[in-house]
């Protein structure tokens, strides 16, 4: 779990990205390119590229700031309702301004994410009862509810089927043009990365960041729109890849601890990595068709999420 | 008031919204209309006191308030069962497809992967309940991102079809399976009875339980079975009302004020059927409304959840 394994492993993942897909680019092609496959090349294979990198540091970033805010291990976009509520964010926009631009839906996700993560914080302050696993499953419960009032409106506007299809996690619908978005996550990263340290200890609770000389309210409140803003950007370019931002800082915090400053460099790559790697699968199973990802990366990273829970249990 | 004189109020109330859904603009027709509404409403009052005594029972033994059997990943798996057979096969076999087969197939598909996660689960010994809702949310979530996949994938025509099958209705009962669920529905409540008093005791929690002499993993094991038959059965009869449980179990709590089953259950039942039987009345009568009602009362269960979280003094 090392940086100079991860570096090598993601550019070898990223070179065999770029050559699969339906139309065939060897790589001995790219001295001499014809029109046709820069075009494809640039269009679609960079692009799909550089967003699932993207996407996926972000999503384990994000996991990685929320479960050192509410202390919870099992704290993520999937499981605290926040991408539930991007999503009710997108379909509100969609529906109130019929042709919105991206910007301005991805602005109305973002304050719907963002909302429904404050809330979330509010719910968990209301729960004195501290379980480690009952927290997820109240989120879990608290994005159910956010999906089924997603539902009742889209269920009026007759909007049921391209709700679901955006539920779903696809990086086939990358191209030039209608990705950009996704850009905006990469100052939050960037911010996320010179605010580890006060991440670290803002996680060691309240009033022990307070002694410390910590502006709390202020790391959290700066926590959260970090979290909602790579949220919803993700989830309106490539939409939800479940647990990704659950399991990501999870194995990488089993061999690196909770120093954040040390691991989200690994938590980054980590997370993008395991993207590549799902969406590649994703391609060649059934080529020259593809499997969302969400589906891949749902299936495995479920299975991860049982053995983190399991492992914990016996370590309990 | 009194508690009793409150159920019988609640009876009147249930019986007379009965007696105004049949008779309410029925020409007196004794041939098709009332006895097509005599079906639904047998439906309703069935499903409704189901969903109730499950989630009653549910709570009592997760020992909380919000929470509702649907954390146990049934709807979802029922959701993919349907988009299976219209992905599969097309939107007729399910129209033509004996609504017993579907039934039958639900029914085991739900109960028996229940039974299995159950098993692998809580025969670890130390059981710990939240863990194995955990495990069915995570389970959910898995069969959710199946079903989106085929759900993006499936014409938009058939997925009409499917849609009417994604949200509980209580039209086109088919009266054989509603019989079968009757009988299924009693045996439960007869099986119930085995366990009737150690529940006041088990609201106690798990401590307490053990220490009066409560066999308590055992009685969890079997009462469990009770709600994911109960849920089964309602949810292959008519399809997920998911918050619906979550809806009358607390306003039961608040309407009563006490914490005795004995009153609680038919009290949530009654809650129930005055819910649904007057929700039905004011959607088909009065607002003409295009939404089904399980959607509204989904929509309404989860802002209901949310404000209780949010305002209830009580830490959960």
């Amino acid at each position: 779990m090392k940086k100079r394994y991860l570096v090598p492993l993601l550019a070898v993942l990223s070179i065999i990205s770029i050559f699969i897909g339906a139309e065939n680019i060897r790589p001995a092609d790219m001295l001499h390119l014809s029109r046709e496959q820069t075009e494809i090349l640039l269009a679609s294979r960079l692009p799909r590229l550089i967003s699932i990198i993207i996407a996926g540091m972000g999503m384990s970033i994000c996991g990685l700031v929320m479960q050192q805010l509410t202390r919870n291990k099992f704290v993520s976009p999937t499981t605290a309702g926040t991408m539930d509520c991007a999503r009710l964010g997108i379909l509100v926009a969609i529906i109130l301004f019929s042709a919105a631009s991206p910007l301005i839906k991805i602005a109305v996700a973002f304050c719907f994410a963002l909302a429904g993560t404050l809330l979330f914080m509010k719910i968990l302050g209301r729960i004195k009862w501290n379980d480690t696993i009952f927290i997820p499953l109240v989120g879990l419960m608290f994005g159910n509810i956010v999906s089924s009032v997603s539902t009742f409106f889209a269920y009026k506007y007759d909007l049921v089927q391209s709700l679901s299809s955006w539920l779903q996690g696809d990086f086939s619908g990358v191209l030039k043009g209608k990705y950009e978005m996704l850009y905006l996550a990469v100052p939050a990263v960037l911010v996320a990365y010179v605010f580890a340290n006060r991440f670290t200890v803002a996680g060691m609770g309240e009033d022990f960041a307070k002694n410390l000389g910590l502006n709390y309210k202020q790391v959290v409140n700066l926590g959260l729109v970090l979290v909602a803003l790579i949220t919803s950007a993700t989830v309106l370019t490539v939409g939800t890849i479940p647990f990704l931002g659950l399991i990501i800082p999870n194995i990488v915090s089993i061999y690196r601890g909770d120093h954040m400053k040390k691991s989200i460099t690994v938590t980054a790559l980590l997370g993008a990595v395991f993207l590549l790697f799902c969406d590649i699968l994703g391609r060649i199973v059934i080529y020259p068709y593809e499997v969302p990802i969400s589906l891949t990366a749902g299936i495995i990273g479920s299975g991860i999420f049982v053995y983190l829970l399991l492992r914990r249990h016996a370590y309990a | 008031m009194h508690s009793r004189s409150k159920l019988l109020m609640l009876a009147v109330i249930a019986s007379g919204l009965i007696a105004a859904y049949i008779c309410i603009g029925s020409y007196w027709d004794f041939n098709y209309i009332i006895p097509s509404r005599i079906r639904k409403i047998a439906a309703i009052i069935l499903t409704g006191c189901a969903i109730a005594f499950s989630s009653l029972i549910f709570q009592t033994i997760t020992n909380n308030r919000i929470l509702t059997p649907n954390v146990l990943g049934l709807d979802s798996l029922y959701l993919m069962i349907q988009t299976a057979v219209v992905f599969a096969m097309g939107a007729k076999t399910l129209t033509i497809m004996q609504s017993h087969v579907n039934f039958v197939v639900s029914l085991v598909a739900m109960v028996l992967f229940s039974a299995i996660l159950f098993h692998l689960i809580l025969r670890r010994g130390r059981q710990n309940i939240y863990f194995l809702l955990l495990i069915g949310m995570i389970f959910g979530t898995l069969f959710g991102s199946f079903t989106s996949f085929m759900q993006m994938l499936i014409d938009p025509n058939e997925f009409q079809v499917l849609q009417d099958k994604m949200f509980a209705s209580f039209n086109n009962v088919n009266v054989h399976l509603l019989w079968v669920s009757f009988v299924l529905v009693v045996l439960c409540g007869l099986y119930y009875l085995r366990f009737a008093k150690f529940m006041d005791v088990m609201l106690l929690g798990r401590d307490q339980a053990v220490n009066l002499g409560v066999d308590y993993n055992r009685v969890v094991r079997h009462l469990l079975l009770i709600v994911v038959v109960l849920v089964s059965v309602s949810t292959a009869l008519v399809g997920p009302i998911t918050f619906l449980g979550l809806l009358v179990v607390n306003v039961a709590y608040q309407f009563f004020d006490t914490y005795r089953h004995i009153i609680l259950i038919p009290g949530a039942m009654l809650i129930s059927v005055v819910f649904l039987a007057g929700g039905q009345l004011l959607v088909e009568r009065v607002f003409q409304f295009s939404v089904p009602l399980s959607v509204i009362i989904n929509f309404a269960g989860g802002i209901y959840f949310i404000y209780l979280l949010l305002k209830e003094s009580r830490a959960w």
